[in-house]
């Protein structure tokens, strides 16, 4: 998971700036994307994440700034010769084409023989298990091996690095999260840079190496799926990956890395540097996960810190309970999940109940 | 199957106006038309002997052959012409029209057809004319020192003035063609290694085939048998099949000729649309 600088910078971001007329799209994009990393652009609709793509394959100009590639300034270098391939939101496959024509459509400029190009065909088709599939017409493909031609498509020409546009989108549930590991291994087979644009944040968390996530144009925080999740660095960042509960809170005092506050429904806590990102000026609150919360059973005790509420909510997943609960002496209503194992029954609306938590899964955002 | 039966009863009851106003309007005349090539004209009138005697005319006589070939190569011309003129048309208004000014467009396209073809025709005269309007410009140019007369070169006024008059019929159909090729297909072209221009080759123009399939039959079939404009504009120097149907079939009264180079035009356009939908087959059907 961890990036040290052995791995070689692929993609170069330097202060790009994007403009739609009147429109700003991109506002000052800097980073880097490492060789053979598995890497999503993670954001809503309209934050800019497949401009973002577009300006790398070099369908959208940027208005200053540079993309690098590899180490080149990609000015002024058009799509057809960047390093770079795509698999479309749509997967574009021609129409007019067979599966083996449409792996085969980049090959054209290619100097090997014949048959060599068509074995290698045969090979990107084995790759994404679509082997023996060369013969069929595209149109009478499913939505899965549509996406698998696209990928077969964009590999065979060995790109420096491919691009994902939304690539899982179109497909249902089941064969998404299918795909989603298909994707992992195939990335890791490889070795290629692989950058993916999704709205999904579970999809960036299965699938990535680093994630980028934006909001309105900018970067919002670059970072691990796990820092991320654990570590958000900011309010807006920790509310849209995964869920979180957050709770009023006043600092007391700071002082040696550490951080003594008094938070509404907890109490005192003392946090680690490390749990209080760079302050923003915003009212503080602190953060923290519905998992980190557990709800304690009748003669169940714990060495955490332990907090009354009332069970206001409680919503069954199979797998899981969410529970949705008001800390006693407040207004505040954590929710919290619990694994549901046997011998754990499903609590009732309105019960009472003991929440156990701990400081270390505490963020603070000020 | 009772249901399937009355539903097919209810099928057949709604389809025989058309069917009986075809039968009688269509179906009856050709194969009067048919029958009539295979008999013996008269003045006026035909009969026995059945004979081939027509056929072996028209296809032995030079008079006969000249018309039909002429008639054949000015089809094949102003298609070619038309489509060729046609298709950057539509590119433009598909590709660099922004959506909400294309209706406006295809309004502005449609335009000629607001006056009567035969006005339209007249209109040519005046351009093509002795003296007319190029004669004029080519003149104040100083291009040339004498009037050039194209309405006098019969061959090329008639390809001029109905490659105009067939514009938009060859337009529309490449349009709404090019309207349906998923922009994101010209961008995997490019990022796949295809410059625009390859992309086009590879990629739109294929897709776009339909259309210009659609556009060469809708012009190619109308054009070969054109009566009004080789008459008005070759001047009756320059027939066509049309009006060597009139001769025979008015002037000669002889209908059972007529006849036979009605079928004669018919099998020259059947057999070359028909080649021409082979030749293109690749393109047509089997994709959604």
């Amino acid at each position: 998971m961890t990036f040290s600088a052995e791995r070689s910078t692929m993609i170069e971001f330097r202060d790009i700036q994007k403009y739609y007329g009147d429109y700003h799209a991109l506002r000052g994009i800097n980073g880097t994307i490492k060789a053979g990393e598995f890497f999503s652009l993670l954001g809503p609709s309209g934050c800019g994440k497949t401009t973002l793509l577009r300006t790398i394959a070099g369908f959208e100009g940027i208005d200053s700034g540079a993309v690098l590639i590899d180490g080149k300034d990609m000015k002024g270098v058009p799509p057809n010769v960047r390093p770079t391939n795509m698999v479309f939101q749509s997967y574009a496959i021609f129409p007019h084409m067979s599966v083996a024509e449409n792996v085969a459509f980049g090959l054209r400029r290619d100097p090997r023989s014949r048959a060599e190009k068509a074995s290698a065909v045969e090979e990107a088709l084995q790759m994404v298990g679509l082997k023996g599939f060369g013969a069929r017409a595209a149109h009478a493909l499913s939505g899965g091996q549509r996406q698998r031609v696209a990928l077969a498509r964009a590999l065979i020409l060995k790109p420096k690095v491919l691009l994902l546009d939304e690539p899982l989108s179109a497909l249902d549930k089941k064969m998404r999260e299918h795909m989603q590991v298909e994707l992992i291994k195939l990335q890791r087979q490889v070795g290629i840079t692989f950058i993916l644009v999704t709205h999904d944040q579970e999809e960036a968390l299965v699938m990535s190496d680093r994630i980028a996530v934006m909001f309105e144009g900018q970067i919002a925080q670059l970072a691990d799926p796990e820092t991320l999740y654990r570590r958000p660095n900011s309010k807006k960042v920790a509310d849209f990956i995964g869920t979180m509960n957050f709770l009023p809170c006043s600092v007391l005092s700071e002082a040696g890395g550490r951080i003594e506050i008094e938070a509404q429904g907890l109490g005192r806590v003392t946090l680690t540097e490390d749990q209080a990102p760079p302050p923003r000026g915003e009212s503080p609150v602190v953060g923290l996960r519905p998992e980190t919360l557990t709800l304690l059973y009748p003669g169940q005790t714990t060495a955490e810190r332990v907090v009354g509420g009332k069970v206001d909510e409680a919503i069954y997943f199979g797998d899981m309970t969410y529970y949705d609960v008001y800390l006693d002496g407040t207004d505040i209503e954590v929710r919290l999940s619990m694994r549901n194992v046997p011998g754990r029954p499903i609590l009732d609306v309105g019960e009472q109940v003991k929440v156990a938590w701990s400081p270390e899964a505490l963020v603070l955002f000020r | 199957m009772a249901k399937g039966n009355s539903e097919a009863r209810t099928g057949w009851l709604l389809v025989s106006p058309p069917a009986v106003y075809t039968v009688l309007l269509l179906a009856a005349p050709l194969a009067t038309v048919l029958i009539y090539s295979f008999l013996t004209g008269g003045k006026g009138e035909v009969g026995a002997p059945v004979t081939l005697q027509n056929y072996i005319d028209l296809f032995t006589q030079p008079v006969y052959r000249a018309v039909m070939w002429r008639s054949l190569t000015i089809s094949l011309m102003v298609t070619a012409t038309t489509v060729i003129l046609a298709y950057p048309i539509a590119y433009f208004v598909s590709f660099h029209v922004s959506p909400s000014k294309k209706s406006l467009w295809l309004f502005l396209i449609t335009i000629p057809f607001w006056t009567s073809y035969i006005i339209r025709v007249s209109l040519w005269r005046t351009i093509l004319g002795y003296n007319g309007i190029v004669d004029s410009l080519l003149m104040g140019l100083g291009i040339t020192a004498e009037p050039v007369n194209i309405l006098s070169h019969g061959f090329a006024s008639i390809v001029f003035t109905l490659s105009h008059a067939y514009a938009p019929f060859a337009v529309l159909p490449i349009f709404v063609s090019l309207e349906k090729v998923d922009r994101a297909l010209l961008e995997a072209g490019q990022d796949l290694g295809e410059t625009r221009w390859t992309t086009f080759l590879r990629v739109t123009l294929p897709l776009t085939m339909p259309g210009v399939i659609a556009a060469v039959l809708i012009v190619f079939i109308p054009t070969v048998g054109d009566y009004v404009t080789p008459e008005l504009i070759g001047g009756g120097k320059t027939p066509m099949i049309a009006n060597l149907i009139e001769v025979e079939m008015l002037k000669k009264r002889d209908q059972a000729m007529g006849s036979a180079i009605a079928v004669a035009a018919m099998l020259i356009v059947g057999v070359v649309s028909a080649a021409f939908v082979l030749a293109n087959r690749r393109y047509l059907g089997g994709r959604k």
